[in-house]
Parts: C-alpha cells; structure tokens; sequence
C-alpha cells in the first residue's frame, strides 16, 4: 500500500489510484505508413522493466487526472510523480539495483 | 484438586474474581486476569491438544501468540473459533474450550495410532506413496484430508460484527514493553501523534513476568504504570492493548487487529464489535517486539510438561502457576536461571542440566549457593511419560557437544523448562521488506536494513538487557518523532538505571544428542504443530531439500498457525550444521503478513450484508418497488429485469410485455445507461477519434449512433451521441461500459492529445430516463410535453428540449426496438415524478411497464447489437456486418489500423448473422454452438456460438443470433445445433433482422 | 532412481531412512549443452523431462537463479482445468489435464492430483451466458463439462450462500478439474528429468546470452558460460528481463498476484470454486487450509511480497460467499510475479534469435497447463518449428491480430 504523490493534489494512498503501464508511448503519427509488426509493437509489446520504469498512473478517486511517474519495480519506490508533458526526470544512477 | 498449582500469592490475576470455565466438557475455576492455558495449568491440566501428523499429546510450550501446540476450539455453533491458542485466550466467566484434532477423546485418541506407525510417515512420505492403484488415489486422499486438518468450522451465520478504522499518525510503535514505553515517552512528549500498540491486556512486555526487575531502584512495574499514566495525560498519543500489529507494508502502512469483546466472552447485543481491525499510516515506525525463546531439540521434547523457561517464569509470575512441583531446567544460557531461582523460590524442587562445561556468573552462582543441583556438561537425552513428562534421563556431553558419554540417570520431574536463546522477533521488519543479518554471538538473526522508515529497539533487535531496551527506546522514539517534524532541538533523556546481573556465555547445541543414532526409538521435534523433526531435516537434506524453502516445503517447517515463531531458525542451523555450511549460506525464509492470524470477518469490518458492494438504484427504484419489478444485477446497478402480473413467470410477463410495447406503448428505465457531457472546441475532434464513423457535420438537436473500438481493432462499446449545441455532445454508452469509455476518453484527451480543447464529464446519475416505446408513444408523450411531436416537427435523430409534467427535460428520439420511441431525460430528482405522470398518462393506452428482457427480445427482432453480449472484444465492425458506419473518408480513428492486419483482413472471420431454429417453438440455449458436422459425440468442428435467442411473440417464433465463422457467406445454409443432453435441433442461418425489415414502424400512429 | 512405493517406504523405515538417495544431483555445469532450459520452474523442469523422455535429448541442464520450484510454481493456488473457451486453448489445456492424469504414475512421484471437481459460478445474466457458451465449446471440443442449478451447487457445496449479492443462478463443473500439490510437481519432473541424465543446476543466474550473428551460441551465467546449441527460456514473471538481454521486447508485463490461506481446517469445502462477480477463488487443500486467491496488483512489479489492499478486496466476498468464514482466520499471505498478455493466453514462441524459444505469459493460469506446456515446448524445441498445439501460441500473433482472447468472454482469468 504505497503513497502515491499526485502532481496536483499531493500525497494520497495508493487506492485512489490507477496504473496505466509504460508511460511515453506516442500514438504514431501516421499508423498507415507502419508495418504490422511496428504497428503491434505500438499497441502490444512493453519493457516491462525490473528496475526504474516510466509509468502513467491517474488519480482516479481524487482528482481524475493521469499523470507520469518514475518508480523502481523492485522496491516499488517513486522516484518521482510529475504532470503530462513535463520533462521526465533522470534515472537516478544506482540503476534500479 | 481445584488449582493444586496455583501459587498461594502474587501474580497479576484478580484472586477476588474467580470464575469456571469448561475444557472438553469437565468444569474448571480460574481467576479474571489468567489466560485459558494458566487456567488450564493451574488446574495441573497440561494435555491440551493433539499433534497434527502423529496425534501425540501436547501440552503448552509457551506462554504467548507464538504457542504451536495447545490449540482449542473456543466456544461451539455459530460462535466457535477453531484453532485457538490457548496463551492467548483471557479467562472469563463460563468460557468454553475444546480440544481438537482427535477422536474419540484428547485422552484416548484413535489417531495415536499414527505415532505408532510414525517411522513409516517422515517428512514427505505422501509423495512417494499412495500411487497404486492409481483408481485408489482419491480414496487415500479422501482419508488424508479427513485426518488432516486441526479445529471444525464453525457454522454458519457470525453473530458478531467487526470494524474498520483508518488512522493517521507520525510515530507508530508496536510493542508496549520497556522498549516500547520508552520509545512512546519520548515520542509523546514532543507532541507527535503517537500510536502505541500492545498484543496481551497489560502493558509492560516481559516486565510483566520479570519479578524482581527493577528500574530507578524501583520495582519495574512501577515504571511500566508511570510511564502509561503520563502518556495517558497526551492528548495526541493513542494506546492501544489487546491489539496485535499484524502487518508492515509498503510505505509504513500498518495493519493490527484489536480484541474489543473476546476477553469478555459472547455478547448479547452486537452494538459493540467484537473486534477492530486498524488500518494505520505512520510516518515513522518504532519495532519493539521482543523475541522468542527457542526450544531445546533433545529427545521426545514435546511431551506435555515441557515448556519454555520463560514460559513457565510467566506462569509463575504473572499468573500465580508453579506448573509442576518438580522441574528440571534444561539451558545453554544465564536466562533460564531466573525461571529455576523463581520456581524454586515457589516451592518447586529444581534440578538444573546445563550444556555448559563451566556456568559461571551471579545467576549460577545465587542457583548453587540455594543448593540447587546443576548438572554441568550435560544434556537431556530422552523423557519418560506420554500424556504427561514423568521424568528425564540426562547424560554428559562430549567435548564437542555431538555426542554424550557415561551412565545415563534419571531425574524424575513433571516440567522442563528448557531455553537454547533468543531469536528476535524480526517478522514484522521482514514483512516490511527489511533485510535481515546473523549475529553469530547472539546465534540468530537480527535487523539490518530496510526501505522504510523504521527503527528496531529492544530485543527484537538483539539488544537483550533491560537498560539496553531502554536506552534504545527513549532514542528511537524521539529520533523518529524529530523525522516526523516535531521535537526539533530536543535530547534523548537520561537512560534510567535497570541494573541487571550479568549474564554469561552461551554453549549453543542446535541438537542434542542421545546415546543412540539420531530417529531411533526418540523424535526431537523442532517444529512441534506440524511434526517436523531433526531427522527428518536429514531426510531432506539427504535427498536434496536444501535451500531453505525446499526444506520449509518438503519438511512443512514453519508452515503451522505459529509460523514458525519458536522453528525456523533451529530448523536452518541444523540444516547448516548437515550440509556443513554457516547459517546466512542457508538462508532465512521470508516472514509473511499477518504476525499472528487473524479473523477474515475482522478485515471484511463493515464490509457486510447490505454494505457489501452496495447497490446503484435509479431514481425511479421505489417506483419499481411499488410496482412489483423483478430486478435483474447489471454491473452494480439492480435493473428490472420484467414486471411480472399476478401468476405470472417470468416467460408470460416478457411475452406480454413484447405485444404490448408493439401494440400501445411501454415504458422502461433507461437510467442507468451511461451518459457523458462532452463540451470544448474539439469536442467533435474527439468523437471522431473515438467512433469509427464521421461527426464532424452532426447539427444541432441531431442524434447519430456510433461504435466504438479499442487500438486492436475489436467493438467495445456503442451508444448514440447527439450534438446539444455548438461544441456540446451528449454521449450515452452501455450500462456495463460507462466507466470504461469515461476512463478511455480521458487517457486520451489527457495523455496524448492534452492540448485538445475538449472535456468529458460523466453525468450518468444526473439524468433520470424514461423510455417510451410503441406507436402510442407520442400519443402519451403529447398529453405532458409543450412542443410538437409530430414527425415532421421532431424526426428520428432529432433531440428536443422542452418541459414534461412542468420540468425542464431533454427528449431524444431514437429507438432500440424500431418502435416510436422517446428517450425523456429528466433532472434526476425528477425522475420518479416524471415516471409517474408517464405511468398516468398513458394508463388509457394500457401503457406497459417493461424490464431489460423485454428490451433485449425487442431489440433482438430488429437486429440490434449488445455490445459484451452480441460482441466478446474480439469481433470488428465488420464483423457485424457493419461495414457503412466506418468512416472511409474521415481519416484515422482508434483501431483502425488493426482493421488491415493480416488475421483482421481476413473475409471468413467469425459473422454475425441471424438463426431460425427449423422447429418455431424451439429457443436455443444462448451459448450453444453451431457445428459443421453432426456427429454422434464430441468433438464436433464447432461454426461459432449462439449470442442472443429468445421467443419473439411479435415474430410468432424463436428468433437468435450468433456469430458464425465465414457467417456472410452461409446465410440460407442449414446446421445442427447440438445440446448437452445429447440432442441436436437444426437451424437455418439467416439475416439477423426478424421484424419490420423495412423500418416501417419509426414514426409510429400519427397524432 | 530408487522407485518410491510403498514396499521402498517400509524398506526404508526399516534403515531409519537413511538410504533413501537424493533426488536429483546437483552438478557442476558442462561446456556445452543440446538444449539449456532457462527457469527452474515447473514448466522449465516439464520441459527438460519431456525433451529427454520424448525428444531423446538428454544432453539437457536446467538453469535456475534460485531455487527449483521458486517462483510461481511454489505461490500459485494450484487450481488444475481445461475448461477455456476456445479451441486452441482446449487443445494445450486437455493436452495438460491428460498428462495430469498419470502424472503421479508417469513421474513415480505423487502430485496429489486431485480431480474432485472445480465450479464456475454464474451470478448475473452475462455470466449465464458467458458460462452457456464456455460450457457448450468445452463439451463439443470433448471436455467434460456440466451446467448446475443453484441447487445442485448447494448439495457440491453445502456451505456456500447461493442468495448473497448477485446470487448465484447457476455454474458451469468441470469434474475433472480439481488442484494438485504445486511443490510436488517441481520436485517430481527435477527427479524423474535428472534420473534421465539432464543437468538441473541451481543457484545459476543467467546474466546475458551468447548471440553471434542473430543465432544464441550460448549463456552467460553467475557460474561462467555455459555453451548451448539451442535455448527455452522459461522465466514467467522476468521472462521480459530475459528478453532485453537477449535484444528484443515481450507482449508482457509483470504483476504481483496475491493469494492467501487460512489456518488448516477440517474438510469444508469440497471442491474448485471460482466467482467472477463476487470475485473470489477458493479450494481447501489436503492439509485443511482455505486457499483463496485474489487479484493482481494493478503496476508492473517484481516484488513477491502480499499487498494489503487487493487481500482487503477479497476478504469481504469470502465472507459473503462461504459466511462460515467470518470467524476463521487468516494465516499468511503472499505475491507471485505473473507474466501478463493482453489477450490472458501464453505465448510459445520462436524469437528474432534463431535457437532461441520462450514459453510464457501464462498469466495468472499457468500451473494448471504446465505438463502441456513443458510437453509441446519440449517438441517445439527439439524440431525448431512450434508443435501444432503450441502453434497458434506464437508471439507473431500480436502483429497478424489472431489473438485467443481468454480475457475478453471470462468473468475472472485464472
């Protein structure tokens, strides 16, 4: 049960919140112009990854707004939570070890 | 007889209350203030249960929430708590225990006979054996899990009720012994908001069994009672007793389960819960759980009598129990001294064996000089008595400690107190994810590192004398007050003087030996719920169980309601010593929630009945009540499902109400469709994005269906939109999926598209929906409305706003049954008034009141989908052979891309088309299949399913849809349907449009 | 391999035990190997069983970081069925539930199969429908498969409360489904694999792969490198770590499932139960304890710890179900890792690395298929083109669209 901070109201617990997977994943521009295999990886393959990941949560039972946050896999710990279209924050260097 | 081992005086029990109480029906007196398993002791009752695998007799092996052993059942029918421990069970007047787990009595239990046979079960013989015949394995297993098992489920119906409560605080402290109390001090006095959390009635920890402690040259309690009585003097500091902190979890949320009526025993009226299960958030948490004794693993060391030294200081102490009056102490270490000098101290005759070559210290020394003998060097090797201890047999130990020597004697005795050390109690930081570390001199793991914010004082992190906890607490408690932001520039108190006698060194034995090979003729248990032994964690070790887990699993140590508390780490250094391997090579197991177990009706709380996933009613529910609706669950909503008249099932109401609403009129409520409020310059921006058809010229007052798809290409909901005005949309949606398109929209509007000036706002329970339906419709809507219905004045697709039985409303005319039909939107709190002016006007038109199974036969005579019954998220809009409502023109929108993939673009995917079943009277079974080929037993190559099918009374006949693999291409082709029973009924595969294919009824009998 | 029976158990009692061999060795790894199994789980072990037993390649070790049977093996609620709606997912699931059968016998190592019969329950008219159309599919593929009136349901399962919230209306039975003892099946395949000469080796983390020109040659390891002519890779819940070293992404993502018992009761529940609506699963193991298991953390973790809030979901429709329940206790609780698709079905896959074959995203489901699955990756591998009935299983269908989408029509994926 972690605490979520929410850019726009701050600290919550983690009930109110909802996460959406791999953050920063653009609709293509032009999906005509994609292969199907381009065009599956869009919609279907992800990271995953077993350290730092860059996720969309929302703040369903709040506010409503989605937001992006940098959270480590293992621990579960945020590294931090900021809003759409904000520059992501840099990986710290332990590299999710 | 009554209490032969109750100690003339002393001990926290009340001795002006007595009570009685019951074990296996036989009356017993005890005092308020002792638990059932000193009760039981005093009362010289040690035999209090039966093993789990061997069924041998078990008495009480500790005194506190770690006893693996004296398990009962607690009262009977409707209030019986299985599984009980019998040291944690406070004394009441008219308690009633039982024992478990044998038959036909504690005393004389049939399945005794396990032991007998015990050389033929060790650890994991289940799994070589019970094979053949292989017919007979559900037979063994039927037997297996007959014996297996411990206490009898109670019957149903709780009568007690539980709650809930959430709480905030900046320091939690879990553990109300001097550790703990110190650490509430100082926490307190900066003014943090302080919870403070105790397991047992009484605060003070081990100072409640440690007669003779002193602190600040006064007795401890002393301390213990001016410590709680200023922290009850601070108003932001909660205690907590009876309440055990049961879970750690990420960012220190807490879990503990308080015991509010069960020291009382059953309750009359349930206004006070039985207990309270705390859900707490603490910026900083203090761990002061103290530690638990381990066990000594010598020969047949579970029979009733051997006990925990501490335990048996406990009884003595606290609760006023000598629980035998000849007790040999068996040690490695200083500690179990006090529980000899105690019992002696008590009238007991002690005997004291100790592993060590040469005790040294105050402690042996006070033992010597009351002529208490110390057998030195030297081990328990075996017991005497079955039900009951009846004596020991000790020898000397070797030099190395693996073997002994010389004559074996015999010391006659009815108690062990035994002490191999301490294992802190570190289950709750592990929980916490926090990393453990093996202290070789304290021969057991302690803390060392966690991700969250905590402290560990006290003996729970290895610190083991009373000044240490102390001093421990008073900082940790103001250290994590100051992290929480308060007490800034405060100091750590003066640690108060506890001056203890020093203790000497340990000679730590995991085994014991015996004069014969190990698992011949005696079992050293070191796992005493679940009959695990010494040998056989050489049997694992022998066959390759040796990472810790495997040896947990193969070996079930650690698996009891305990978990463990008094096994796991005896269990890994012995598996060490084996494999000839330090104790940190073979590793710690992982401490799961909860501590200690508890109660799923004190986590589900209020959770219950009528609270438990409460219902969604629509405004119109009482009028519905009123009215005699059937409801039907569709999602959280109760929807009605048919109006039933007098005698009628549910098959002559839907048919009546089929005929009525094509004939006159009906009326349903469409409340609970979901509804969205969509405004902004890109609100058409927006729709055309999400449906797959064009919006951009939509009009004012104009309404348009639309599908919805997600990025694979696949039907996920439907609805009709219509435009409100200039850059404002209403949006309806399924029931079902109103939460999923509001939640799809805004991932859109707000992740990719943020800077679309567009926004989306749930209205579903603003409005309140009538829907009227059939060729009388307008000629009742008329009678309450001030606009013109006529057709031409307010054409299909058109929306109008207007007033209805003098309230502001929104009527949209679109139809799902192909009927003149109106969608009267209304203010929700009108909507039980506008439903009633409805029900009156058209009373002259036997206007039918209609539920959702009418609703589905109507729309399914017309050919109308339902998204999630007639779609299951794998079928396109071609699918459904709804080519003309995706947009060629418009550009992109969601999923169309997929439309082309490979697996998509095929023309022989599963179609939906229309089945008429060759005999009229036949309704298909929604979900049945049609097959290729009929043949006389599966498995038969299967078309694709039924999705909707039911007797149409406006077609005279059944009517069904199904989705049919290269359906389009098979309409006038015959298939079988097969039924489970092993019938089979033909069907034609046909278009799915059985009513007025020609849409000739839309507009309804003209005004 | 000493044969377990009951005539070597007495024989043994009479040798206080002490005679019984380990079983399976533990060697130091070789240069090179056929086939090197990446995941010491039970699939991983099926697989190298049935390579050697079936393919008759031998030449076979097993790689696991931990310890065998570690992962989801070790944590899942051991729930055993074939009943899936469609055709392909019969086909691996009955191809699993007939392995099972003789499972015990096959491996000479008792699993406890136990076939006393698993029930889906339908509480709403969807789920009546959803369960009519599994029910039908699953009969006429030649599973077994029965529907039940509440009634019928009262009598498998006398303490279940047919009139809580959403009542139940109906059920779909399996008979043949039922649970089986999850360690035992780690440990028999480890046993009866090693018997046949593969090489299980533990306490081996695979640290990267040796890929020369698209092709793996072998894998880096905490034990040095270790040659491979060809490689499956095992690993569930890390099988997209596995896949990032070796240069590629996964249709998977990675959730903590939850599941807990109760203290160990006398025998109460009978069979399998499964609800959709009310959202909760349950069986009661040989030992007496409630299995019960709830949902997936909602974000990608790789953390085996219990959550507290998907446990608080559960609780209340426990008690709602089985009321006997309220008075009962807790006794632990944990997490899984599980390896997610979109479409809630496996993948059994080549890769873009010739010799190199992953089997996952078994999801929440994957103990009940792991004979089957272990089986037709043993084939798959040993003939470098997927067995039919792993087939359809490919990861390419996440490109073409031919999705077997188990999540779309069921109420709750397990």
């Amino acid at each position: 049960m972690l605490v979520i901070k929410c850019p726009f109201c701050g600290e919550r617990d983690q009930t109110e919140f909802t996460c959406h997977g791999e953050a920063h994943i653009a609709r293509p521009e032009n999906p005509d112009e994609l292969t199907d295999e381009q065009w599956g990886d869009y919609i279907f393959f992800r990271q995953n990854i077993k350290g730092y990941q860059y996720e969309r949560w929302s703040h369903d039972h709040g506010c409503g707004r989605w937001f992006n946050a940098l959270r480590n896999s293992v621990t579960d710990q945020f590294v931090d939570t900021y809003k759409i279209g904000e520059e992501k924050p840099a990986i710290p260097s332990d590299e999710g070890k | 007889m009554s209490q032969s081992n109750r100690i003339k005086t002393g001990g926290r029990i009340d001795r002006n209350k007595p009570v009685s109480f019951t074990f296996d029906g036989k009356t017993f007196q005890g005092f308020e203030g002792d638990t059932l398993a000193s009760a039981l002791l005093a009362n010289n009752v040690h035999l209090m249960g039966r093993s789990f695998k061997y069924h041998r007799p078990r008495g009480v092996l500790s005194a506190g929430s770690e006893e693996p052993n004296a398990i009962v059942t607690i009262g009977s029918g409707k209030r019986s708590d299985p599984n009980t421990r019998a040291t944690v069970v406070e004394m009441f007047d008219g308690l009633e225990a039982s024992s478990q787990n044998c038959w036909p009595s504690l005393n004389f239990d049939i399945g005794g006979i396990n032991n007998k046979l015990s050389r033929f079960f060790p650890a994991g013989f289940y799994y070589k054996t019970f094979m053949w015949p292989k017919s007979m394995w559900m037979k063994y297993e039927e037997i297996i899990r007959a014996s297996a098992g411990m206490g009898v489920a109670p019957e149903e119906g709780d009568p007690d009720t539980y709650a809930v409560k959430h709480e905030y605080c900046d320091v939690l402290i879990a553990g109300g012994g001097p550790a703990g109390l110190s650490a509430a001090l100082t926490a307190g006095r900066t003014g943090a908001r302080v919870i403070l959390i105790d397991e047992q009635n009484e605060f003070g920890g081990s100072l409640l069994s440690d007669h003779g402690a002193e602190i600040d040259g006064k007795p401890a309690m002393d301390w213990v009672d001016a410590a709680l009585a200023e922290l009850k003097e601070m108003e932001e500091v909660t205690i907590l007793n009876r309440t055990a902190v049961i879970g750690y979890f990420d960012h220190n949320f807490i879990t503990a389960m308080e015991k509010i009526t069960d020291h009382l025993g059953p309750q009359d009226s349930n206004d006070t819960p039985r207990q309270r299960f705390w859900k707490i958030r603490a910026k900083q948490v203090v761990l002061a759980s103290g530690s638990f004794e381990r066990p000594m693993l010598f020969g047949d060391n579970d029979r009733p009598g051997v006990m925990l030294a501490s335990a048996v200081r406990t009884y003595i102490n606290r609760y006023g129990v000598l629980p035998g009056k000849d007790m040999v102490v068996f040690t490695n270490n200083d500690s179990a001294y006090k529980t000899a000098l105690d019992a002696f101290a008590n009238g007991g005759r002690v005997e004291i064996v100790d592993t060590r070559v040469d005790p040294k210290g105050p402690l042996v020394e006070q033992a010597r000089s009351l002529d208490i003998t110390i057998h030195t060097n030297a081990a328990i090797v075996g017991t005497k008595g079955y039900r009951r201890l009846k004596g020991v047999e000790v020898m000397e130990l070797n030099e190395a400690g693996d073997g002994v020597k010389g004559t074996k004697f015999h010391i006659g005795c009815d108690v062990v107190a035994m002490s191999s050390g301490w294992n802190p109690a570190v289950n709750l930081f592990s929980q916490a994810r926090g990393k453990l570390r093996y202290d070789e001199e304290l021969t057991s793991f302690v803390p060392d590192h966690c991700q969250w914010d905590n402290y560990s004082v006290g003996s729970c992190n290895g610190t083991f004398t009373l000044e240490g906890a102390l001093s421990e607490g008073l900082e940790a408690g103001l250290k994590a007050a100051q992290a929480a932001g308060f007490g800034e520039g405060q100091s750590v108190p003066a640690t108060p003087s506890a001056p203890e006698v020093e203790h000497g060194d340990m000679r730590t034995l995991w085994y014991i030996p015996m004069d014969r090979p190990l698992a011949r003729g005696k079992k050293h248990f070191h796992e005493f719920q679940n009959d695990s032994t010494v040998a056989d964690i050489h049997l694992a070790a022998r066959e390759g169980y040796i990472s810790v887990e495997h040896l947990k699993r193969y070996t079930t140590t650690g698996m009891g309601t305990d978990q463990g508390k008094t096994s796991n780490v005896n269990a890994i250094a012995i598996m060490a010593q084996i494999r000839g391997v330090s104790i940190p090579q073979v590793g710690t197991t992982t401490f799961r929630p909860p501590f200690v177990p508890v109660t799923f009706g004190a986590i589900a709380g209020h959770d219950v009945e009528d609270l438990f996933l409460q219902a969604r009613k629509t405004p119109m529910h009482s009028a519905h009540d009123r009215n005699g609706a059937i409801y039907e669950d569709v999602g959280d909503w109760k929807r009605p499902y048919y109006f039933p008249k007098a005698g009628e099932d549910m098959h002559a109401a839907v048919q009546r109400e089929c005929k009525a609403v094509r004939d006159s009129v009906g009326i349903m409520d469409g409340s609970t469709l979901g509804k969205l409020d969509i405004q902004g310059k890109d609100a058409s921006r927006l729709l055309n994005l999400l449906y797959t058809n064009a919006w951009s010229k939509l009009a004012p007052g104009k309404c348009r269906y639309g599908l919805m798809c997600n990025e694979h290409g696949m039907v996920f909901d439907d609805g009709v939109t219509t435009c409100i005005g200039e850059n404002h949309y209403h949006m309806t949606t399924t029931t079902g999926g109103a939460g999923r398109v509001a939640n799809w929209i805004e991932e859109w509007i707000q992740t990719e598209y943020p800077d679309w000036d567009v926004y989306a706002t749930s209205v579903t329970e603003q409005w309140a929906v009538s829907i009227l339906n059939g060729p009388k419709s307008r000629k009742v809507l008329e009678k309450l409305v001030d606009i013109d219905l006529s057709a031409e004045a307010f054409p299909f697709m058109a929306m109008k706003e207007c007033h209805i039985a003098g309230v502001p409303a929104r009527i949209y005319r679109i139809s799902f049954t192909g009927e003149l039909s109106y969608e009267i939107n209304v203010p929700a709190r009108y909507g039980l008034h506008v439903w009633d002016a409805l029900l009156e006007a058209g009373e002259e038109f036997d206007i039918c009141q209609y539920g959702t199974e009418t609703m589905h036969v109507l729309r399914a005579e017309k050919g109308f989908i339902i998204a999630g019954q007639d779609t299951d998220g794998s079928v396109t809009p071609m699918d459904l052979d709804m080519d003309w409502i995706v947009s060629k023109k418009k550009g992109d929108f969601l999923g169309r891309r997929s439309f082309t993939r490979t697996d998509t673009a095929r023309t022989d995917r599963k179609q939906l088309v229309g089945v008429l079943t060759e005999d009229p009277n036949v309704v298909l079974m929604e979900g049945a299949h049609l097959v290729r080929e009929l043949k006389d037993k599966p498995p038969m190559d299967m078309l694709g399913h039924v999705t909707s099918s039911y007797m149409s009374p406006n077609c005279g006949r059944s009517i069904a849809m199904a989705l049919i693999r290269d359906g389009k291409n098979l309409k006038g082709q015959s298939f079988m349907v097969p039924t489970m029973s092993g019938k089979a009924h033909k069907v034609t595969i046909t278009d799915p449009i059985f009513f007025d294919k020609e849409n000739k009824r839309i507009d309804g009998e003209p005004s | 391999m000493n044969k377990y029976s009951v005539f070597s158990l007495v024989r043994n009692a009479m040798s206080y035990h002490e005679n019984w061999q380990k079983a399976w060795r533990s060697p130091d790894p070789k240069k090179e190997y056929d086939v090197v199994i990446v995941g010491g789980g039970a699939h991983g072990l099926a697989t190298a069983y049935y390579l050697a037993k079936e393919c008759g390649i031998t030449n076979v070790a097993i790689l696991e970081k931990g310890w065998l049977g570690g992962g989801n093996t070790g944590r899942n609620t051991t729930i055993v069925r074939s009943n899936y709606l469609w055709d392909e997912s019969s086909a691996i699931y009955e191809h699993a539930m007939k392995l099972w059968e003789n499972l015990s016998q096959d491996l000479n190592y008792n699993v406890m199969f136990s076939q006393r019969g698993l029930l889906h329950l339908a509480h709403n008219v969807h789920d009546m429908q959803e369960i009519g159309r599994r029910g039908h599919a699953i009969h006429l593929n030649g599973i077994d498969s029965e529907f039940l009136t509440p009634e019928q349901v009262k009598e498998i399962e006398p303490t279940i409360n047919l009139d809580c919230r959403y009542p139940v209306l109906g059920a779909l039975l399996q008979r043949r489904g039922g649970s089986a003892r999850h360690d035992a099946v780690a440990w028999g395949y480890a046993r009866a694999a090693d018997d046949m000469g593969v090489d299980i080796i533990q306490n081996c983390e695979v640290t990267g792969f040796d890929i020369q020109d698209g092709v793996v040659k072998g894998v880096e390891t905490s034990r040095g490198h270790i040659g491979a002519k060809k490689v499956g890779v095992v690993t569930a819940g890390h099988s997209s770590v596995m896949a990032n070293m070796a240069g590629f992404r996964m249709p998977l993502e990675s959730f903590p499932l939850q599941a807990m018992v109760s203290e160990p009761l006398k025998p109460v529940i009978n069979t399998v139960i499964m609800s959709g609506a009310v959202h909760v699963y349950l069986s009661q193991s040989d030992k007496g304890e409630l299995v019960v298991g709830a949902g997936s953390d909602n974000f990608v973790s790789y953390s085996q710890r219990g959550s507290f809030d998907m446990m608080d979901h559960i609780v209340g429709p426990l008690k709602e179900l089985f009321p006997f329940t309220s008075r009962l206790r807790m006794m632990r609780q944990w997490g899984g890792i599980v390896d997610v698709t979109v479409d809630r079905s496996p993948i059994i896959t080549k890769t873009p690395v010739e010799n190199m074959f992953f089997n996952c995203g078994w999801g929440t489901g994957g103990f009940k298929a792991t004979p089957g699955s272990g089986n037709v990756f043993a084939h798959s591998i040993a003939n470098g083109e997927l067995h039919p009935i792993a087939a359809p299983f490919t990861m390419n269908r996440f490109n073409t669209g031919a999705l077997i989408d188990e999540g779309a029509a069921a109420a709750v994926a397990h």
